[in-house]
């Protein structure tokens, strides 16, 4: 495939078990793609190069800052965002009610990017020592409750697993 | 903080890449992982004219591969495939490159071939003797690590050439290995960090994160390790920046190598 400068690609890629189809510039980041071609404006964008983690999402099922991958690299690839944590009926999935239960939000800003990372691994945090949760959510900044609420959290979604 | 509009190229096969280096040289960057491309290009760092995507090649093994007592990493194996098994060395350090998310799409040879003086895999390379096959459309050739570094950011490509494989020996039965690392925030750049690769007889450390290439010192066992670091280290224009001063690096150099030393002392036999 070659395209040219400024020139569009129709791409089609799965977000939240749904097939979307776009047509992007081929230097659309995954996140602007989202937010603003999808609508999806659960994925937040911070600092776009890579350093608060706000931006993150799953892509085959692995975290992936959204803001370091060009939308045209997702294409024929399974993504899932903040949006698609809850239940059809709005029901917070585990990880979203020990959020809300253990104040490991307040501004909500840096929030989806830690529940996405978190949904990763929050089933085994049982097992994980707080030093070991800290290090897995290391990439993700929150800049208002601080981190002890939010190790709170994933360890409790954890126990709940 | 929107990357600058360039030309998009995703070949299938290595020759097809080869034949659009040929064509672009250096107007062209080669993306694999992007976790350090797409930064530069959305802080507007650098406009390549052209991008030549290569996670579309056909039939590229995502995982390192042993075989002849080397492990190789092709263009496309990423460190979340590469963090467990590939090397002792390589298992201790894999945890100190970048966050899970970077993990996830950057590549191992991306890594080597950005060869970002801070980064930790260009440094394992080097510690433990690892070698860099460059291709272009007139044939390949093999460079050794001390070869392929040049300086910060800078290897040894030509315009044309671009990075297939990059491989280590296989871990050596008895060489005891450990990583040390001091950064603001786990995952993050290393202000100092020490790779170190000990026989009975001897450590091999390698520091990274302080110059603008990572310094490789040989310490006999009855040496003061840290006396060698600090001897090592006399010449060398050690980075001074807002995450830390020139005595600070060289003092942290001095304790992580002797940690580094003593920590895989203990596990050569």
């Amino acid at each position: 495939m070659d395209v040219g400068p400024g020139d569009r690609v129709a791409i089609s890629l799965t977000v939240n078990g749904v097939q979307r189809d776009v047509e992007v510039e081929t230097r659309r980041l995954l996140s602007d793609a989202l937010r603003h071609d999808l609508g999806l404006t659960g994925t937040h964008v911070g600092c776009e190069h890579g350093v608060c983690g706000c931006c993150t999402v799953l892509v085959d099922d692995r975290p992936v800052r959204s803001c370091l991958m060009f939308a045209v690299q997702a294409a024929g690839h399974e993504v899932k965002t903040v949006e698609g944590l809850a239940g059809p009926d709005g029901e917070l999935s585990p990880l979203q009610q020990a959020f809300k239960e253990h104040h490991g939000l307040q501004c909500g800003f840096c929030t989806p990017g830690f529940l996405m990372l978190a949904s990763t691994f929050y089933e085994r945090a049982g097992e994980m020592s707080d030093k070991e949760i800290r290090e897995a959510l290391g990439g993700q900044l929150c800049r208002c409750t601080g981190y002890v609420g939010i190790v709170n959290a994933v360890r409790a979604a954890g126990k709940s697993a | 903080m929107k990357p600058p509009p360039f030309a998009y190229h995703r070949p299938e096969s290595r020759e097809a890449v080869d034949r659009l280096l040929a064509e672009l040289g250096d107007e062209a960057k080669i993306l694999a992982g992007g976790q350090s491309l797409i930064p530069i290009l959305n802080m507007r760092l650098s406009s390549p004219a052209h991008l030549i995507d290569i996670n579309g090649l056909a039939g590229e093994a995502r995982e390192p591969v042993h075989d002849d007592g080397a492990v190789r990493f092709g263009p496309l194996v990423r460190h979340a495939d590469a963090e467990h098994g590939a090397h002792p060395l390589l298992d201790a350090a894999m945890e100190f490159v970048g966050h899970p998310a970077i993990r996830s799409r950057g590549t191992v040879v991306g890594s080597v071939a950005h060869a970002d003086p801070a980064a930790e895999l260009p440094a394992a390379l080097l510690a433990l003797a690892g070698e860099v096959r460059l291709r272009c459309a007139n044939g390949s050739r093999t460079l050794s690590a001390h070869e392929f570094f040049v300086g910060a950011l800078e290897n040894a490509c030509g315009g044309d050439e671009w990075v297939e494989e990059v491989s280590i020996p296989t871990a050596e039965e008895g060489t005891g290995y450990a990583v040390e690392e001091f950064a603001r925030r786990h995952g993050d750049y290393a202000i100092c960090g020490v790779m170190a690769a000990a026989r009975t007889d001897s450590v091999r450390l390698v520091h990274f994160g302080i110059a603008s290439l990572p310094i490789v010192t040989d310490v006999s066992a009855d040496d003061d390790v840290r006396a060698r670091v600090r001897e090592a280290l006399t010449d060398v224009e050690v980075a001074d920046d807002l995450h830390g001063t020139e005595r600070y690096r060289r003092h942290l150099a001095e304790v992580l190598g002797e940690r580094a030393a003593a920590r895989a002392a203990v596990r050569a036999v």
